[in-house]
């Protein structure tokens, strides 16, 4: 249980997958200018994040590694992820039309996301069982989600400051992600 | 637009990822040293110009509604041959730029440049649009890369460059160092262009 716990802790705060780990930055920096924005991309990323890792670890144990394909794993994740996105898409619009509606514009926005398949490797390289793999990537986009919603609570507050104008935009956006960073760096070590 | 323009618009004007805010996971991740910097951005350039070249080639061909999926496959293939090919005879290389190079697969600028140029033009125009902006993204790399290490180690290439008594701010190597270095040089980009406007 234990174990499990602190998977958890590590991933979300120690290893924030965008603050330590610097995956997922273009829809961070493009989606944190409205909080229902970036809460609607959260969720999503949850969502796709979760199974796509729960997919991509079937393959690798039940297709890649038995018949010694590893070096096909980057080619054969992109894939089962981009297939995974558009199924999700297509099922959603029919069954869940309510959940389609929040999230449906994210979906294809996260297939390239290098934080989806940043993760899929990552759980795959630690060598997580199919258990520890569904907690490490439900913590790790929650851990993403955290960070957007802080970030875009930062950035609509400051939206009427006075910046410089050379600072405007993606700037002072980076420059903020980098100070939340520094804050972040303030739980290394809390996993051991 | 002539084919020098084509070239040279990757190398000022479209230049990532300062003036196409693309490829940021990617500049911020390895560019802890110069060297990083350029192997990374010599291994996106190899993939850039050979997915451009393979996808203009493949353009009519290509039905419009699984194009993404298409350049993906395509991308992915050109990726895995770095892989192969940096693990083989750039192996500390491989092992400093670690996950990022599979990662060199959704690096927004090579999707990007697939979708917005080269499914759109001939071979020759697509081949100096990757070759640009490449060898633009390998200049950002060594750019950033090189004010970290020095910064934040004291050394470029591994050659101690400061004065003797300078203490590194080894929070340039760390992400916080990262984040601000980018946005400061982004900052000081909208200054030199707004300049040479007015």
């Amino acid at each position: 249980m234990t174990d499990y716990l602190l998977l958890l802790v590590a991933a979300i705060f120690v290893n924030n997958i965008i603050l330590a780990q610097y995956l997922g930055n273009c829809p961070f920096l493009g989606c944190s200018t409205r909080i229902d924005t970036a809460i609607g991309m959260a969720m999503a990323v949850v969502f796709v994040v979760v199974m796509a890792c729960a997919a991509t670890w079937i393959v690798e144990e039940y297709l890649l590694v038995p018949f010694d394909l590893e070096y096909l794993e980057t080619i054969a994740f992109i894939l089962v992820i981009a297939a995974l996105v558009q199924f999700v898409e297509m099922f959603l619009q029919k069954s869940v039309p309510a959940l389609y509606q929040a999230l449906g514009i994210y979906l294809p926005l996260i297939t390239t996301n290098c934080a989806v398949l940043g993760i899929a490797i990552l759980a795959v390289q630690n060598k997580y069982d199919f258990v520890k793999t569904l907690v490490y990537s439900f913590a790790a986009s929650v851990g993403y989600g955290i960070a957007l919603i802080i970030l875009t609570g930062i950035r609509e507050r400051s939206a009427t400051a006075p910046i410089p104008v050379h600072l405007r935009g993606t700037s002072i956006g980076l420059i903020t992600v980098g100070l939340l960073a520094l804050a972040f760096l303030g739980f290394a070590g809390l996993a051991g | 637009m002539t084919l020098t323009q084509e070239f040279t618009k990757g190398l000022w004007k479209e230049i990532p990822p300062f003036r196409l805010v693309l490829g940021i996971c990617a500049t911020l991740a390895v560019t802890t040293s110069a060297k990083n910097g350029i192997g990374m951005g010599v291994a996106t350039t190899f993939v850039l110009v050979f997915s451009n070249l393979l996808i203009s080639m493949l353009r009519k061909f290509i039905p419009r509604n699984v194009r993404i999926a298409a350049f993906i496959v395509i991308i992915a293939s050109f990726v895995v041959l770095a892989e192969l090919y940096m693990q083989a005879y750039a192996y500390p290389l491989y092992k400093a730029l670690g996950i990022f190079v599979p990662l060199i697969v959704v690096n927004c600028i090579i999707l990007g440049r697939a979708e917005a140029f080269a499914s759109k033009n001939p071979v020759l125009p697509s081949l100096a649009d990757g070759l640009g902006i490449g060898i633009g993204f390998t200049i950002s790399l060594f750019v950033v890369g090189g004010i970290r290490e020095i910064i934040g180690h004291g050394t470029l290439f591994s050659v101690p460059v400061m004065w003797s008594s300078f203490k590194p701010f080894g929070v340039m190597l760390k992400p916080p160092g990262a984040f601000l270095c980018l946005g400061l040089i982004l900052a000081l980009m909208n200054f030199i262009s707004s300049r040479k406007k007015g």
